[in-house]
């Protein structure tokens, strides 16, 4: 199988004055394409300081990360940007959209960072990513004036209109009920048979069951690591709503 | 990311803070405003005193007395050290290049006639006085050759006195008393119009300068002379002038001059050169309230880089480069100062215009000014949009994500 992310003897130290949180002591962890990862643990246990390293958004104190056997530490800053430009699809528990900007031009804003691609048509790639998502009839509409299931919806959009090999997301359904919740996932679950890797953060054991592996984190270190049968989000929904 | 999509993401931000937007551009809008509506009332003050100047006379030459230094030991006390009607004799017959000459004395008197009083201005000139100055008449004749040899008792009335004295009545043939000395007026001058920098040019009266000397003031000395050039190259005319006076004044090489000559170009230039200052100095107070408006941008933009640290957070988050950050802060910056220039050039169009309406000065826009205020502008944009730009692209995107 295909590596897409490799840590290895990963830590990452917060330096607050002449105090020093540990905040990952020591992380190794191979995931490969086509995986569905939930990653559990007690809250300060170092969950999104992983995802936010993972993420490219911040860099490890020591470690090295391979993203698709390259060693990320040896990037640039504009390196750095393009994979989280057009590598990884980060979802955030707050959603994280443009206030007073549209769903459509929040879906297109990974687009218009991308050098790459010299793709003129924007507004049709937003538009499908967000059909996807099953938000085709609310294009034109703001956050303010969307669900929370709705905004993380355009955000999970916003997510892989740029075709990204891995999905981040940092509690997705942290503010969601649990008949939104189930729907989020199945969006994930039905990315995931596309062979998009996913690595998704919870604390509720009830959504892990819907991943394929379910990493367990304790003060920074991974306690355990298993395959796990994975649920359909999509038919437990079902019965939720019968 | 390209500047076009860039440009979008400006304009986006500035029409979804219209209020803010606007008031940022506001202290450029003034500063631009500001800098070309002063350089224009400069301008127009230029061309106004350089036309009110020429209206003194072309090819104007005016000898003035030199100011009484002594001259040397050999020169002893002297009168021959004034200019005097002698002078003007010898440049008449010496010179190639005068056309008319006219010698100039004058004094303050009080005029009475048809039951008015007046004070003004007597001025004692030669027939050719009404040429050398570009007097044109109204009514009547100036007069002659022959009335200044037989020292008649006529006047010629400025505008401003034939108003005063005789409001209602044609002037020509009346009668007038200047200090007690019974004239009859045979002319009348057209108005030279007001001029802001000089006194008025028409509260005058002219009399023959013979009639002058005999009756009214028997100072012999000029005030001055006034010669009108036959070429252009006044130069060339003055230092002919130059040497028939010193001849006149038997002046030895060694000593200076005791006569100063000045003619219209340089009285141009001078009051021009005050003129051109007052241009510089009013739009360097206008460009100062252009700095204080950058400075207002700045100011917003440094605020708005705080106020919007998330969004540039999310932005890094989705792949945005450094780089694309500080282009979309320092175009936001750009595209309002530049729009702050335009409405600036627009409300100092509209402005000049009503003061030319009401004014009756003729304030032209120049397009200098135009290019430099937009040019400054946009500089001023860049230039304090440069730090906060730069203050957001320096942002780690999980800092900025995590800003509260
Ligand atoms: N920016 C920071 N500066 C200092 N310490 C930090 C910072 N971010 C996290 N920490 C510390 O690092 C540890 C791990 O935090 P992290 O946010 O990764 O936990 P988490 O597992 O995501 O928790 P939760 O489930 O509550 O989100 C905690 O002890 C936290 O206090
Ligand atoms: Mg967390």
């Amino acid at each position: 199988m295909q590596r897409v992310l490799e840590l290895k003897d990963l830590k990452k130290n917060y330096y607050m004055g002449d105090y020093i949180v540990k905040a990952l002591h020591g992380i190794n962890l191979k995931i490969d394409r086509g995986d569905f990862v939930a990653v559990m643990g007690a809250s300060g246990s170092g969950k999104s300081t992983l995802m936010n390293i993972l993420g490219c958004l911040d860099k490890p104190t020591e470690g090295d990360y391979f993203f698709e056997n390259k060693n990320i530490n040896l990037l640039n800053d504009d390196e750095y940007a393009e994979i989280r430009n057009n590598k990884i699809g980060f979802v955030f528990q707050g959603f994280n959209l443009l206030p007073r900007t549209t769903a459509i031009e929040n879906v297109e804003l990974p687009l218009f960072y991308d050098r790459k691609k010299e793709k003129k048509n924007f507004k049709e790639l937003a538009a499908s990513a967000l059909k996807k998502v099953g938000l085709q009839d609310r294009l034109h509409h703001h956050p303010n004036k969307l669900s929370g299931g709705q905004q993380q919806r355009v955000a999970i959009a916003r997510a892989l209109v740029n075709d990204p090999s891995v999905i981040l997301a940092d509690e997705p359904t942290g503010n969601l009920d649990t008949a939104t919740s189930l729907d989020i996932i199945s969006i994930f679950q039905q990315l995931n048979q596309q062979k998009i890797t996913i690595v998704l953060v919870t604390h509720e054991p009830s959504i892990a069951v819907y991943a394929k592996r379910i990493i367990n984190m304790r003060d920074g270190h991974i306690i355990d690591d298993k395959k796990t049968k994975q649920r359909s989000a999509k038919q437990d929904l079902k019965k939720i709503q019968e | 990311m390209k500047i076009s999509n860039t440009l979008k993401i400006a304009f986006k931000n500035i029409v979804k803070n219209k209020t803010r937007s606007f008031l940022t551009s506001l202290g450029i809008i003034i500063g631009v405003g500001s800098v070309i509506i002063m350089v224009g009332i400069g301008e127009a003050t230029q061309r106004n005193i350089e036309r009110e100047i020429a209206s003194l006379g072309t090819n104007l030459i005016i000898v003035y007395p030199g100011a009484f230094r002594g001259g040397g030991v050999s020169q002893g006390t002297g009168t021959f050290n004034r200019l005097s009607i002698k002078d003007v004799e010898n440049i008449k017959t010496y010179s190639k290049f005068v056309e008319a000459v006219s010698p100039v004395i004058s004094s303050n008197e009080q005029v009475i006639g048809g039951g008015n009083n007046w004070r003004t201005t007597v001025y004692g000139v030669s027939e050719d006085y009404a040429e050398i100055r570009d007097y044109k008449l109204a009514s009547g004749v100036f007069f002659t050759e022959q009335d200044v040899k037989a020292g008649k008792n006529i006047v010629v009335l400025g505008k401003d006195v034939a108003d005063a004295v005789f409001p209602d009545d044609e002037p020509v043939g009346k009668s007038i008393r200047i200090s007690r000395v019974p004239c009859k007026v045979v002319g009348v001058l057209e108005s030279k119009g007001q001029g802001s920098f000089q006194m008025s040019q028409d509260d005058l009266i002219m009399m023959p300068y013979t009639t002058f000397q005999n009756k009214i003031n028997q100072n012999r000395f000029l005030r001055s002379i006034d010669i009108k050039s036959s070429i252009k190259d006044l130069s060339v005319t003055q230092e002919e002038i130059r040497d028939i006076l010193r001849n006149s004044h038997k002046l030895p090489d060694s000593s200076e001059d005791d006569f100063r000559i000045g003619n219209q170009t340089e009285i141009t230039e001078r009051a021009t050169s005050v003129a051109s200052l007052m241009t510089l100095l009013l739009g360097s107070i206008a460009a100062v309230s252009l700095v204080v408006g950058g400075i207002g941008i700045m100011n917003i933009m440094l605020v708005s880089v705080t106020e919007r640290t998330r969004e540039i957070g999310i932005r890094l988050a989705v792949g945005a480069r450094k780089r694309d950050i500080l282009m979309q802060f320092l175009i936001e910056a750009l595209v309002l100062s530049v729009i702050g220039g335009a409405l600036g050039i627009l409300i100092s169009f509209m402005v000049l215009l009503i003061l030319n309406n009401f004014t009756n000065t003729q304030m032209v826009i120049n397009y200098r000014t135009i290019i430099l205020a937009v040019g400054f502008s946009g500089t001023i944009g860049i230039f304090f949009g440069f730090y906060p730009a730069r203050k957001a692209s320096k942002l780690n995107p999980i800092d900025a994500l995590r800003y509260e």
